[in-house]
Protein backbone atom coordinates (compact mmCIF):
# COMPACT_ATOMS: atom_id res chain seq x y z
CA UNK A 1 0.00 0.00 0.00
CA UNK A 2 1.57 3.70 -0.99
CA UNK A 3 1.39 6.49 1.27
CA UNK A 4 -2.04 8.37 1.70
CA UNK A 5 -3.72 11.32 3.43
CA UNK A 6 -6.85 10.72 5.01
CA UNK A 7 -9.94 13.21 5.14
CA UNK A 8 -12.97 13.16 5.88
CA UNK A 9 -16.15 14.80 4.20
CA UNK A 10 -18.65 16.72 6.04
CA UNK A 11 -21.54 16.72 3.95
CA UNK A 12 -22.43 15.36 0.07
CA UNK A 13 -21.26 18.64 -1.73
CA UNK A 14 -18.16 18.93 0.46
CA UNK A 15 -17.52 15.45 -0.30
CA UNK A 16 -17.59 16.86 -4.34
CA UNK A 17 -15.75 19.85 -3.59
CA UNK A 18 -12.72 17.70 -1.94
CA UNK A 19 -12.93 14.61 -5.08
CA UNK A 20 -12.53 17.39 -8.00
CA UNK A 21 -9.43 18.86 -5.78
CA UNK A 22 -7.29 16.00 -6.25
CA UNK A 23 -7.72 13.83 -9.17
CA UNK A 24 -5.29 10.79 -7.52
CA UNK A 25 -8.10 10.82 -4.34
CA UNK A 26 -11.03 8.22 -3.78
CA UNK A 27 -13.98 7.89 -1.79
CA UNK A 28 -13.93 5.51 1.00
CA UNK A 29 -16.75 4.28 2.83
CA UNK A 30 -17.16 0.49 3.87
CA UNK A 31 -13.52 -0.52 2.19
CA UNK A 32 -14.05 -3.97 1.94
CA UNK A 33 -12.85 -3.69 -1.94
CA UNK A 34 -10.81 -0.60 -2.21
CA UNK A 35 -8.27 -1.20 1.21
CA UNK A 36 -7.90 -4.61 -0.48
CA UNK A 37 -7.14 -3.61 -3.84
CA UNK A 38 -5.04 -1.19 -2.07
CA UNK A 39 -2.93 -3.65 0.15
CA UNK A 40 -2.30 -5.24 -3.58
CA UNK A 41 -1.09 -1.71 -4.96
CA UNK A 42 -3.99 -1.84 -7.85
CA UNK A 43 -5.56 0.88 -6.46
CA UNK A 44 -3.01 3.25 -5.46
CA UNK A 45 -4.85 6.91 -4.32
CA UNK A 46 -2.49 9.42 -2.40
CA UNK A 47 -5.72 10.91 -0.72
CA UNK A 48 -8.60 8.96 0.96
CA UNK A 49 -11.85 11.02 1.58
CA UNK A 50 -14.06 9.34 4.21
CA UNK A 51 -17.60 9.83 3.59
CA UNK A 52 -18.39 7.54 6.17
CA UNK A 53 -19.99 10.25 8.11
CA UNK A 54 -22.46 11.64 5.58
CA UNK A 55 -26.28 11.76 6.39
CA UNK A 56 -26.91 8.96 3.13
CA UNK A 57 -28.06 6.06 5.76
CA UNK A 58 -31.27 5.88 5.96
CA UNK A 59 -34.06 4.11 3.83
CA UNK A 60 -37.33 5.91 3.04
CA UNK A 61 -40.69 5.34 1.29
CA UNK A 62 -40.70 7.58 -1.71
CA UNK A 63 -43.64 9.51 -3.23
CA UNK A 64 -44.64 6.85 -5.79
CA UNK A 65 -44.71 3.99 -2.99
CA UNK A 66 -40.86 3.23 -3.75
CA UNK A 67 -38.12 3.11 -1.08
CA UNK A 68 -35.11 5.42 -1.65
CA UNK A 69 -32.14 3.46 0.25
CA UNK A 70 -28.88 5.62 0.68
CA UNK A 71 -26.01 5.19 -0.29
CA UNK A 72 -24.07 4.32 2.97
CA UNK A 73 -26.76 1.94 4.13
CA UNK A 74 -24.43 -1.35 5.05
CA UNK A 75 -25.42 -4.48 3.36
CA UNK A 76 -26.58 -6.52 6.05
CA UNK A 77 -28.97 -3.88 7.25
CA UNK A 78 -30.35 -3.41 4.10
CA UNK A 79 -31.35 -7.31 3.53
CA UNK A 80 -32.18 -7.30 7.10
CA UNK A 81 -34.45 -4.02 6.22
CA UNK A 82 -38.57 -4.98 7.23
CA UNK A 83 -39.39 -3.20 4.27
CA UNK A 84 -37.09 -5.00 1.66
CA UNK A 85 -37.73 -8.33 3.45
CA UNK A 86 -41.42 -8.02 2.70
CA UNK A 87 -41.62 -6.09 -0.59
CA UNK A 88 -38.37 -6.76 -2.30
CA UNK A 89 -37.46 -10.37 -0.79
CA UNK A 90 -35.11 -10.93 -4.00
CA UNK A 91 -33.22 -7.88 -3.15
CA UNK A 92 -32.57 -9.33 0.76
CA UNK A 93 -32.02 -12.71 -1.04
CA UNK A 94 -29.30 -11.87 -3.19
CA UNK A 95 -27.23 -9.46 -0.77
CA UNK A 96 -27.37 -12.54 1.44
CA UNK A 97 -25.81 -14.95 -1.14
CA UNK A 98 -22.81 -12.56 -1.16
CA UNK A 99 -19.82 -12.24 1.08
CA UNK A 100 -20.27 -13.03 4.42
CA UNK A 101 -21.66 -11.45 7.82
CA UNK A 102 -18.17 -9.24 8.86
CA UNK A 103 -18.39 -7.65 5.12
CA UNK A 104 -22.27 -7.30 4.57
CA UNK A 105 -21.97 -5.31 8.20
CA UNK A 106 -19.20 -3.22 6.19
CA UNK A 107 -19.90 -2.81 3.07
CA UNK A 108 -22.19 -0.10 1.82
CA UNK A 109 -24.75 -0.13 -0.66
CA UNK A 110 -23.00 2.73 -2.79
CA UNK A 111 -20.12 0.63 -2.44
CA UNK A 112 -21.63 -2.20 -3.82
CA UNK A 113 -22.57 -0.66 -7.03
CA UNK A 114 -18.29 0.42 -7.08
CA UNK A 115 -16.90 -2.73 -5.95
CA UNK A 116 -14.21 -4.15 -9.08
CA UNK A 117 -14.20 -7.14 -10.84
CA UNK A 118 -12.23 -10.36 -8.66
CA UNK A 119 -10.57 -11.44 -12.15
CA UNK A 120 -7.43 -12.63 -10.69
CA UNK A 121 -5.26 -11.13 -13.32
CA UNK A 122 -6.67 -7.31 -12.38
CA UNK A 123 -5.26 -8.37 -8.70
CA UNK A 124 -2.02 -9.63 -9.80
CA UNK A 125 0.20 -6.15 -10.60
CA UNK A 126 2.54 -8.17 -12.54
CA UNK A 127 0.31 -9.67 -15.10
CA UNK A 128 -0.60 -7.35 -18.25
CA UNK A 129 -4.29 -6.41 -17.93
CA UNK A 130 -6.38 -3.94 -19.88
CA UNK A 131 -8.85 -3.15 -16.98
CA UNK A 132 -5.66 -2.38 -15.01
CA UNK A 133 -3.08 -0.96 -16.87
CA UNK A 134 -5.33 0.24 -19.99
CA UNK A 135 -3.04 -1.24 -23.46
CA UNK A 136 -1.38 -3.52 -21.73
CA UNK A 137 -3.26 -6.68 -22.92
CA UNK A 138 -5.64 -9.50 -21.16
CA UNK A 139 -3.76 -12.12 -19.66
CA UNK A 140 -7.28 -14.15 -18.64
CA UNK A 141 -8.41 -14.65 -22.56
CA UNK A 142 -5.66 -17.13 -23.08
CA UNK A 143 -5.19 -17.90 -19.20
CA UNK A 144 -7.21 -19.31 -16.47
CA UNK A 145 -10.36 -18.17 -17.37
CA UNK A 146 -13.14 -20.17 -15.45
CA UNK A 147 -14.52 -17.74 -13.71
CA UNK A 148 -15.03 -14.80 -16.82
CA UNK A 149 -17.71 -13.97 -18.52
CA UNK A 150 -19.04 -15.31 -21.32
CA UNK A 151 -21.73 -12.49 -22.54
CA UNK A 152 -21.15 -8.88 -23.63
CA UNK A 153 -17.01 -9.64 -23.64
CA UNK A 154 -14.21 -7.96 -25.80
CA UNK A 155 -11.31 -8.46 -27.10
CA UNK A 156 -9.88 -6.19 -24.58
CA UNK A 157 -11.49 -7.95 -21.39
CA UNK A 158 -13.60 -10.61 -20.46
CA UNK A 159 -14.03 -9.88 -16.13
CA UNK A 160 -17.41 -10.08 -14.82
CA UNK A 161 -19.18 -7.88 -12.38
CA UNK A 162 -18.90 -9.91 -9.09
CA UNK A 163 -21.80 -8.22 -7.12
CA UNK A 164 -24.88 -10.34 -6.14
CA UNK A 165 -26.96 -7.84 -5.09
CA UNK A 166 -26.25 -5.54 -8.41
CA UNK A 167 -28.19 -8.50 -10.33
CA UNK A 168 -31.06 -8.45 -8.12
CA UNK A 169 -31.05 -4.22 -8.57
CA UNK A 170 -30.76 -4.98 -12.27
CA UNK A 171 -33.96 -6.89 -12.20
CA UNK A 172 -35.96 -4.41 -10.02
CA UNK A 173 -35.23 -1.39 -12.32
CA UNK A 174 -33.50 0.48 -9.43
CA UNK A 175 -32.43 3.69 -10.57
CA UNK A 176 -28.81 5.28 -9.13
CA UNK A 177 -29.20 8.68 -7.63
CA UNK A 178 -25.95 10.19 -8.28
CA UNK A 179 -24.31 14.06 -7.32
CA UNK A 180 -21.23 15.79 -9.27
CA UNK A 181 -19.91 18.81 -9.63
CA UNK A 182 -22.84 19.98 -11.83
CA UNK A 183 -25.63 18.30 -9.56
CA UNK A 184 -27.63 15.49 -8.89
CA UNK A 185 -28.57 13.29 -11.51
CA UNK A 186 -30.47 9.59 -11.83
CA UNK A 187 -29.04 7.01 -14.21
CA UNK A 188 -31.40 3.86 -14.98
CA UNK A 189 -29.56 0.77 -13.50
CA UNK A 190 -29.40 -0.81 -16.77
CA UNK A 191 -26.94 2.33 -17.81
CA UNK A 192 -24.87 2.48 -14.85
CA UNK A 193 -22.51 -0.70 -15.46
CA UNK A 194 -20.68 -0.55 -18.83
CA UNK A 195 -19.49 -3.80 -21.24
CA UNK A 196 -15.71 -3.24 -21.35
CA UNK A 197 -14.87 -2.82 -25.32
CA UNK A 198 -12.37 -0.79 -26.06
CA UNK A 199 -12.42 0.41 -22.31
CA UNK A 200 -12.57 -2.06 -19.59
CA UNK A 201 -10.81 0.63 -17.38
CA UNK A 202 -14.21 2.08 -16.95
CA UNK A 203 -16.68 0.19 -15.33
CA UNK A 204 -19.59 2.33 -14.84
CA UNK A 205 -20.56 5.38 -16.67
CA UNK A 206 -20.17 7.77 -14.22
CA UNK A 207 -17.89 10.94 -13.88
CA UNK A 208 -14.52 11.42 -12.32
CA UNK A 209 -16.05 13.72 -9.76
CA UNK A 210 -19.73 11.66 -9.15
CA UNK A 211 -20.54 10.53 -5.34
CA UNK A 212 -24.04 7.73 -5.08
CA UNK A 213 -25.63 9.26 -3.23
CA UNK A 214 -28.98 6.44 -3.40
CA UNK A 215 -30.28 3.35 -4.82
CA UNK A 216 -33.97 4.23 -5.54
CA UNK A 217 -36.28 1.22 -6.18
CA UNK A 218 -39.57 1.62 -7.86
CA UNK A 219 -42.92 0.20 -6.14
CA UNK A 220 -43.21 -3.44 -7.71
CA UNK A 221 -41.28 -5.59 -5.87
CA UNK A 222 -42.39 -9.03 -7.06
CA UNK A 223 -42.68 -10.45 -3.59
CA UNK A 224 -44.92 -13.33 -4.48
CA UNK A 225 -43.02 -14.97 -7.32
CA UNK A 226 -38.85 -14.80 -7.13
CA UNK A 227 -35.81 -16.41 -6.59
CA UNK A 228 -31.96 -15.67 -6.47
CA UNK A 229 -30.36 -18.65 -6.92
CA UNK A 230 -26.42 -18.54 -7.05
CA UNK A 231 -24.18 -21.23 -8.31
CA UNK A 232 -20.54 -21.56 -7.02
CA UNK A 233 -17.13 -23.45 -6.51
CA UNK A 234 -18.44 -24.07 -3.01
CA UNK A 235 -21.52 -23.27 -0.82
CA UNK A 236 -21.08 -20.30 0.55
CA UNK A 237 -18.94 -17.30 0.98
CA UNK A 238 -17.92 -17.68 -2.80
CA UNK A 239 -18.20 -15.62 -6.04
CA UNK A 240 -21.09 -16.73 -8.30
CA UNK A 241 -20.16 -18.66 -11.62
CA UNK A 242 -23.31 -18.31 -12.51
CA UNK A 243 -26.10 -16.53 -10.50
CA UNK A 244 -30.43 -15.94 -11.55
CA UNK A 245 -32.72 -13.29 -10.55
CA UNK A 246 -35.96 -14.45 -11.80
CA UNK A 247 -39.37 -12.82 -11.35
CA UNK A 248 -42.55 -13.24 -12.37
CA UNK A 249 -45.69 -11.33 -12.40
CA UNK A 250 -48.81 -14.27 -12.98
CA UNK A 251 -52.31 -14.30 -13.19
CA UNK A 252 -54.46 -16.76 -14.27
CA UNK A 253 -51.86 -19.30 -14.84
CA UNK A 254 -50.15 -17.10 -17.47
CA UNK A 255 -46.56 -14.80 -16.59
CA UNK A 256 -48.20 -11.16 -16.87
CA UNK A 257 -44.60 -9.85 -16.41
CA UNK A 258 -41.20 -11.24 -16.19
CA UNK A 259 -37.96 -10.16 -14.80
CA UNK A 260 -34.53 -12.05 -15.43
CA UNK A 261 -31.02 -10.69 -14.76
CA UNK A 262 -27.73 -13.23 -14.96
CA UNK A 263 -24.94 -12.42 -12.86
CA UNK A 264 -21.27 -14.18 -12.88
CA UNK A 265 -21.61 -13.83 -16.65
CA UNK A 266 -20.41 -10.59 -17.66
CA UNK A 267 -19.11 -7.00 -16.90
CA UNK A 268 -22.74 -6.16 -16.13
CA UNK A 269 -25.61 -7.53 -14.86
CA UNK A 270 -27.06 -8.95 -17.87
CA UNK A 271 -30.64 -9.05 -18.76
CA UNK A 272 -32.48 -9.13 -22.26
CA UNK A 273 -35.57 -7.56 -23.16
CA UNK A 274 -36.45 -10.13 -25.48
CA UNK A 275 -35.87 -12.95 -23.54
CA UNK A 276 -38.21 -11.53 -20.41
CA UNK A 277 -40.90 -10.41 -23.56
CA UNK A 278 -40.94 -14.32 -24.49
CA UNK A 279 -42.20 -14.91 -21.19
CA UNK A 280 -44.54 -12.46 -20.99
CA UNK A 281 -48.39 -13.78 -21.57
CA UNK A 282 -47.13 -17.13 -21.98
CA UNK A 283 -47.81 -20.22 -19.63
CA UNK A 284 -45.16 -20.68 -16.60
CA UNK A 285 -44.03 -24.13 -18.17
CA UNK A 286 -40.78 -25.63 -19.16
CA UNK A 287 -41.18 -24.88 -22.89
CA UNK A 288 -41.81 -21.30 -21.73
CA UNK A 289 -38.58 -21.32 -19.94
CA UNK A 290 -36.69 -23.17 -22.59
CA UNK A 291 -37.28 -19.88 -24.84
CA UNK A 292 -36.47 -17.68 -22.54
CA UNK A 293 -33.13 -19.18 -22.02
CA UNK A 294 -32.26 -19.68 -25.70
CA UNK A 295 -32.59 -15.40 -25.98
CA UNK A 296 -30.99 -14.48 -23.24
CA UNK A 297 -28.03 -16.98 -23.87
CA UNK A 298 -28.20 -16.49 -27.47
CA UNK A 299 -25.09 -14.48 -28.03
CA UNK A 300 -22.96 -16.64 -25.42
CA UNK A 301 -19.35 -17.29 -25.70
CA UNK A 302 -17.23 -19.86 -23.73
CA UNK A 303 -13.40 -19.63 -23.34
CA UNK A 304 -10.85 -22.24 -22.64
CA UNK A 305 -11.87 -22.75 -18.98
CA UNK A 306 -15.29 -21.58 -18.75
CA UNK A 307 -17.70 -22.90 -21.74
CA UNK A 308 -19.43 -24.38 -18.95
CA UNK A 309 -20.61 -22.02 -17.72
CA UNK A 310 -23.10 -21.96 -20.91
CA UNK A 311 -25.01 -25.22 -20.10
CA UNK A 312 -24.93 -24.29 -16.37
CA UNK A 313 -26.73 -20.90 -17.06
CA UNK A 314 -29.04 -22.11 -19.05
CA UNK A 315 -30.44 -24.61 -16.37
CA UNK A 316 -29.86 -22.43 -13.99
CA UNK A 317 -32.25 -20.11 -15.33
CA UNK A 318 -34.93 -22.74 -16.19
CA UNK A 319 -34.36 -23.90 -12.13
CA UNK A 320 -34.46 -20.29 -11.09
CA UNK A 321 -38.36 -19.52 -13.37
CA UNK A 322 -39.27 -23.14 -11.70
CA UNK A 323 -38.77 -21.94 -8.35
CA UNK A 324 -39.95 -18.19 -9.13
CA UNK A 325 -43.09 -19.66 -10.81
CA UNK A 326 -43.61 -22.05 -7.78
CA UNK A 327 -43.17 -19.77 -4.97
CA UNK A 328 -40.57 -21.57 -3.64
CA UNK A 329 -37.65 -19.40 -3.27
CA UNK A 330 -33.80 -20.47 -3.04
CA UNK A 331 -33.17 -20.58 0.77
CA UNK A 332 -29.74 -18.66 1.09
CA UNK A 333 -28.97 -20.77 4.83
CA UNK A 334 -30.34 -24.48 3.27
CA UNK A 335 -28.18 -24.80 0.27
CA UNK A 336 -30.50 -27.67 -1.25
CA UNK A 337 -31.71 -26.56 -4.37
CA UNK A 338 -35.33 -27.85 -5.36
CA UNK B 1 -15.28 5.87 -13.23
CA UNK B 2 -11.52 6.58 -14.12
CA UNK B 3 -8.92 8.45 -11.80
CA UNK B 4 -5.58 9.43 -12.32
CA UNK B 5 -3.47 6.14 -11.92
CA UNK B 6 -0.32 6.93 -9.80
CA UNK B 7 2.81 4.79 -10.66
CA UNK B 8 3.60 1.80 -8.76
CA UNK B 9 6.03 2.33 -6.23
CA UNK B 10 4.86 6.04 -5.93
CA UNK B 11 4.78 7.41 -2.66
CA UNK B 12 4.00 10.63 -1.08
CA UNK B 13 5.96 11.90 2.29
CA UNK B 14 4.53 10.41 4.88
CA UNK B 15 1.46 12.45 6.34
CA UNK B 16 1.52 13.67 10.21
CA UNK B 17 0.18 10.61 12.52
CA UNK B 18 -3.43 11.33 13.11
CA UNK B 19 -5.36 11.46 16.50
CA UNK B 20 -8.01 8.48 17.12
CA UNK B 21 -9.90 7.99 20.30
CA UNK B 22 -11.58 4.58 20.87
CA UNK B 23 -13.28 2.56 23.52
CA UNK B 24 -11.05 -0.88 23.41
CA UNK B 25 -12.69 -3.13 25.71
CA UNK B 26 -14.47 -0.74 27.87
CA UNK B 27 -11.26 1.61 28.25
CA UNK B 28 -10.74 4.80 26.43
CA UNK B 29 -7.22 4.42 24.04
CA UNK B 30 -6.07 7.84 22.72
CA UNK B 31 -3.88 6.69 19.94
CA UNK B 32 -1.63 8.35 16.86
CA UNK B 33 -1.52 6.44 13.66
CA UNK B 34 -0.48 6.79 10.49
CA UNK B 35 -3.71 6.96 7.81
CA UNK B 36 -3.25 3.59 6.55
CA UNK B 37 -3.19 2.03 10.06
CA UNK B 38 -5.68 -0.74 9.66
CA UNK B 39 -7.73 -1.34 12.87
CA UNK B 40 -5.83 -4.51 13.19
CA UNK B 41 -2.48 -3.60 12.69
CA UNK B 42 -3.67 -0.97 15.86
CA UNK B 43 -4.97 -3.14 17.85
CA UNK B 44 -2.08 -5.56 17.39
CA UNK B 45 0.66 -3.20 16.64
CA UNK B 46 -0.27 0.18 18.86
CA UNK B 47 -2.72 -1.44 21.67
CA UNK B 48 -0.46 -4.49 22.05
CA UNK B 49 -3.90 -6.86 22.13
CA UNK B 50 -2.50 -9.45 19.72
CA UNK B 51 -5.80 -11.89 20.60
CA UNK B 52 -6.83 -10.71 17.32
CA UNK B 53 -5.16 -13.07 14.68
CA UNK B 54 -3.90 -11.48 11.33
CA UNK B 55 -4.73 -14.11 9.20
CA UNK B 56 -5.10 -13.60 5.19
CA UNK B 57 -5.16 -9.41 5.92
CA UNK B 58 -7.65 -9.51 2.91
CA UNK B 59 -11.22 -10.07 4.25
CA UNK B 60 -11.25 -13.56 3.15
CA UNK B 61 -10.47 -15.45 6.53
CA UNK B 62 -12.36 -13.75 9.05
CA UNK B 63 -9.36 -14.20 11.68
CA UNK B 64 -9.21 -10.35 12.41
CA UNK B 65 -13.09 -10.62 13.30
CA UNK B 66 -13.95 -8.12 16.21
CA UNK B 67 -16.86 -6.20 17.25
CA UNK B 68 -16.94 -2.43 16.50
CA UNK B 69 -20.29 -0.78 18.06
CA UNK B 70 -21.69 -4.52 18.60
CA UNK B 71 -21.08 -5.32 15.20
CA UNK B 72 -18.62 -8.00 13.43
CA UNK B 73 -16.52 -6.68 11.23
CA UNK B 74 -13.05 -7.51 9.53
CA UNK B 75 -10.22 -4.96 11.41
CA UNK B 76 -8.17 -5.90 8.50
CA UNK B 77 -10.28 -3.79 5.80
CA UNK B 78 -11.19 -0.73 7.79
CA UNK B 79 -8.66 1.84 8.96
CA UNK B 80 -8.47 2.75 11.82
CA UNK B 81 -8.66 6.22 11.36
CA UNK B 82 -12.24 5.56 10.22
CA UNK B 83 -12.95 4.36 13.60
CA UNK B 84 -12.26 7.20 15.65
CA UNK B 85 -15.02 7.32 18.20
CA UNK B 86 -15.63 3.67 18.05
CA UNK B 87 -16.30 0.84 20.66
CA UNK B 88 -14.36 -2.07 19.85
CA UNK B 89 -14.48 -5.14 21.83
CA UNK B 90 -11.81 -7.64 20.96
CA UNK B 91 -11.42 -11.84 22.29
CA UNK B 92 -9.49 -9.91 25.16
CA UNK B 93 -12.94 -8.21 26.15
CA UNK B 94 -15.14 -11.11 26.64
CA UNK B 95 -14.66 -12.63 29.89
CA UNK B 96 -15.73 -10.59 32.42
CA UNK B 97 -15.26 -10.99 36.49
CA UNK B 98 -12.71 -13.78 36.12
CA UNK B 99 -15.43 -15.79 34.41
CA UNK B 100 -14.70 -17.03 30.74
CA UNK B 101 -18.04 -15.67 28.33
CA UNK B 102 -20.02 -18.84 27.92
CA UNK B 103 -18.47 -18.64 23.77
CA UNK B 104 -15.44 -19.16 25.25
CA UNK B 105 -15.93 -21.70 27.90
CA UNK B 106 -18.18 -23.57 24.90
CA UNK B 107 -14.93 -23.64 22.50
CA UNK B 108 -13.29 -25.54 25.49
CA UNK B 109 -16.19 -27.86 26.51
CA UNK B 110 -16.38 -28.72 22.71
CA UNK B 111 -12.49 -28.91 21.70
CA UNK B 112 -14.07 -26.41 19.07
CA UNK B 113 -10.35 -25.78 17.65
CA UNK B 114 -7.11 -27.55 16.62
CA UNK B 115 -4.55 -25.03 15.92
CA UNK B 116 -6.51 -22.02 17.41
CA UNK B 117 -4.92 -19.38 15.15
CA UNK B 118 -8.98 -18.43 13.85
CA UNK B 119 -10.38 -19.17 17.30
CA UNK B 120 -10.51 -15.23 18.63
CA UNK B 121 -12.04 -14.47 15.38
CA UNK B 122 -14.65 -17.30 15.13
CA UNK B 123 -15.48 -16.34 18.67
CA UNK B 124 -15.84 -12.77 18.31
CA UNK B 125 -18.03 -13.19 15.32
CA UNK B 126 -20.02 -15.49 16.76
CA UNK B 127 -20.93 -13.12 19.91
CA UNK B 128 -21.70 -10.86 16.74
CA UNK B 129 -24.01 -13.87 15.44
CA UNK B 130 -25.77 -14.39 18.52
CA UNK B 131 -26.30 -10.55 19.30
CA UNK B 132 -27.70 -10.46 15.54
CA UNK B 133 -30.15 -13.04 16.02
CA UNK B 134 -30.69 -14.28 12.75
CA UNK B 135 -29.43 -18.02 12.86
CA UNK B 136 -31.54 -20.17 14.29
CA UNK B 137 -30.97 -23.67 12.78
CA UNK B 138 -27.62 -25.20 12.40
CA UNK B 139 -27.96 -24.49 8.64
CA UNK B 140 -28.13 -20.92 9.82
CA UNK B 141 -25.03 -20.93 12.08
CA UNK B 142 -22.74 -22.22 9.47
CA UNK B 143 -24.08 -19.71 6.44
CA UNK B 144 -24.01 -16.93 9.10
CA UNK B 145 -20.53 -18.14 10.02
CA UNK B 146 -19.09 -19.22 6.52
CA UNK B 147 -17.09 -15.56 6.57
CA UNK B 148 -14.53 -17.56 9.09
CA UNK B 149 -12.30 -20.07 7.82
CA UNK B 150 -10.96 -22.94 9.77
CA UNK B 151 -7.95 -24.92 8.20
CA UNK B 152 -7.88 -27.58 10.93
CA UNK B 153 -11.51 -28.58 10.00
CA UNK B 154 -13.02 -28.02 12.98
CA UNK B 155 -16.47 -26.89 12.34
CA UNK B 156 -18.83 -29.47 13.69
CA UNK B 157 -17.44 -28.57 17.07
CA UNK B 158 -17.65 -25.07 16.01
CA UNK B 159 -21.25 -25.56 15.51
CA UNK B 160 -22.09 -27.42 18.65
CA UNK B 161 -20.04 -24.81 20.73
CA UNK B 162 -21.82 -21.78 18.83
CA UNK B 163 -25.46 -23.97 19.68
CA UNK B 164 -24.16 -24.17 23.40
CA UNK B 165 -23.65 -20.70 23.49
CA UNK B 166 -26.74 -19.73 21.95
CA UNK B 167 -29.15 -22.00 24.59
CA UNK B 168 -27.41 -19.98 27.52
CA UNK B 169 -27.80 -16.72 26.43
Amino acid sequence: MINFQYARATDVADAVRQIAADPSAKFIAGGTNLIDLMKEDVERPTRLIDITRLPLKTVKETADRGLRIGALVPNSDLAYHPLIAQRYPLLASAILAGASAQLRNMASTGGNLLQRTRCYYFYDIATPCNKREPGSGCSAIAGLNGMHAILGTSEACIATHPSDMCVALAALDAKVHVTGPAGARTIAFSDFHRLPGNTPQRDTNLQPNDIVTAVELPARGFAANYTYLKIRDRLSYAFALVSVAAALELEAGKIKEARLALGGVAHKPWRDPSAEAALSGQSANQATFNRAADLLLRDAKGFEHNAFKIDLARRAILRALTQAAAGTPQSQSNKKIQ
Amino acid sequence: MTRTPQPIGHSIPAPDKLPVSMIVNGVEAQLKVAPWTTLLDALRDHLDLTGTKKGCDHGQCGACTVLVDGRRINSCLTLAVMQDGAEVTTVEGLAANGALHALQQAFIDHDAFQCGYCTPGQICSAAGLIAEGRAKSADEIRELMSGNICRCGAYPNIVAAIQQAMGQS
